[in-house]
């Protein structure tokens, strides 16, 4: 059934709902049959964002393609854990290169936050509105995040995309910490609103 | 578990990005495993790192990338990926590895009479993480902070300025907090606590304490 749509679907596609669709069904391709076509697909969408964030947090350019690999051959090995109702692919993939950038650019154990993946995976009790909030689709996501203000969407940047410590964000920024941490109170807040006014 | 007290959505954001070194980072994914609530609002707090991610520059691989990771693809992994329990007996799984098993398995030091202490070696140069059991009645010293302090009740309760504290609550505090926590349960009360710098004791006997007991 996939061969079908990948056939007949461009790697992005221009309706965002179709486009996180397809990308599920590509990770559901990979975890049940193994399926290459569908990884490199996956591997064609993220691998050049990866090594973007990857660089923008300060890795080399050699050793943000080691962590594309890294990154990627996870998603490869632990494509069963993934869980579309859960969240977009995008989310899932996040989390992968999270958890390699604590790693490799801070040298600090991973261990923790990968325990806790594996408790979401595998408790079923969530409750109805997270797992709404969770499935969110990411271009929704994007979209609350755009209309955050801009010193808020800042600190989302500086914190997300390129991992400065909360104290190195206030030191660039000239802000006192508490500064920084409410920036970001108030930005989780408005996302939470946004996607609950969706859900 | 109903739990009462969450992380600050400050923390929540700083979880999210990876932010926390790993004393803080073994205390709130041992939060997280007890507190589906805020299982929830890291997902939350994540689904932006993914809107992010789809939205981040993307920079060119180079060509013979996926070839390079396809000739790994059907390489068994050592460990292959599974899912764990939420517990491990009465402690949460990311705890539970660092103390090998349950609570009872401890080796507990007594600081002073009613309270003991287990200290957790981590790599960790600007926090410290240690467990705590102190008798009920017992107060903690009256103090302040020096810097960020989380405590995870894993056992019995205490309270103090803020509520009740109790099996999976969390006291996610600022250096600008002051509190004196008093044990009010009818069993010990065993937390795991990571703090930032040492914790500054008020009053002059807790000054003189502070270095012997390493709180």
């Amino acid at each position: 059934m996939l061969s079908v749509l990948r056939t007949d679907m461009p790697i992005e596609n221009p309706d965002p709902t179709a486009d996180q669709d397809y990308l599920k069904a590509l990770m559901m391709e990979v975890a049940a049959s193994r399926d290459k076509a569908s990884f490199e697909i996956l591997f064609d969408r993220f691998g050049p964002r990866i090594k973007g964030m990857m660089e923008k947090s300060g890795a080399s350019s050699d050793l943000a393609e080691d962590l594309v690999q890294d990154v990627m051959l996870t998603v490869w090995r632990k494509a069963a854990l993934y869980r579309p109702e859960k969240g977009a692919v995008s989310t899932w993939i996040y989390t992968v290169a999270r958890n390699a950038r604590i790693d490799r650019l801070r040298r600090l154990p991973a261990q923790p936050y990968i325990d806790v993946e594996t408790v979401m995976v595998a408790s079923e009790d969530e409750s109805p509105e997270a797992e709404a909030i969770g499935s969110q689709h990411g271009d929704m996501v994007r979209s609350a995040l755009e209309k955050l203000p801009l010193e808020q969407r800042q600190v989302v940047e500086l914190a997300f995309v390129e991992y400065k410590p909360h104290s190195e964000i206030a030191r660039d920024l000239d802000l006192p910490i508490g500064t920084v941490k409410s920036r970001l109170r108030l930005a989780y807040r408005k996302l939470r609103e946004e996607l609950e006014d969706l859900g | 578990m109903t739990v009462h007290h969450h992380l600050d959505d400050a923390s929540i954001m700083r979880y999210a990005s990876g932010d926390f070194d790993e004393a803080f980072a073994i205390v709130v994914a041992s939060h997280l495993a007890m507190c589906e609530e805020c299982r929830a609002a890291v997902r939350t707090a994540e689904a932006m790192g993914g809107a992010v991610l789809e939205a981040v520059e993307a920079m060119p691989l180079a060509k013979d990338a996926f070839d390079r990771l396809s000739r790994m693809l059907d390489v068994e992994p050592e460990v292959p990926p599974m899912r764990h329990e939420l517990d491990a007996g009465n402690v949460p799984l990311p705890l539970s590895r660092l103390i090998g098993g349950d609570l009872a398995q401890v080796p507990w030091r007594t600081i002073v009479p009613g309270m003991q202490r287990h200290r957790i070696d981590i790599a960790s140069t600007t926090s410290s993480l240690y467990m705590l059991k102190i008798a009920p009645g017992r107060k903690m010293p009256e103090h302040g902070h020096g810097g960020t302090e989380m405590t995870l009740i894993l056992e019995g309760s205490y309270s103090d300025i803020f509520g009740q504290f109790a099996a999976g609550d969390i006291a996610d505090l600022d250096e600008h907090v002051e509190h004196q926590p008093v044990v009010d349960s009818d069993i010990d009360c065993i937390c795991l606590v990571a703090t930032e710098h040492p914790t500054r004791f008020k009053g002059m006997i807790s000054r003189i304490l502070q270095p012997l007991i390493g709180i």
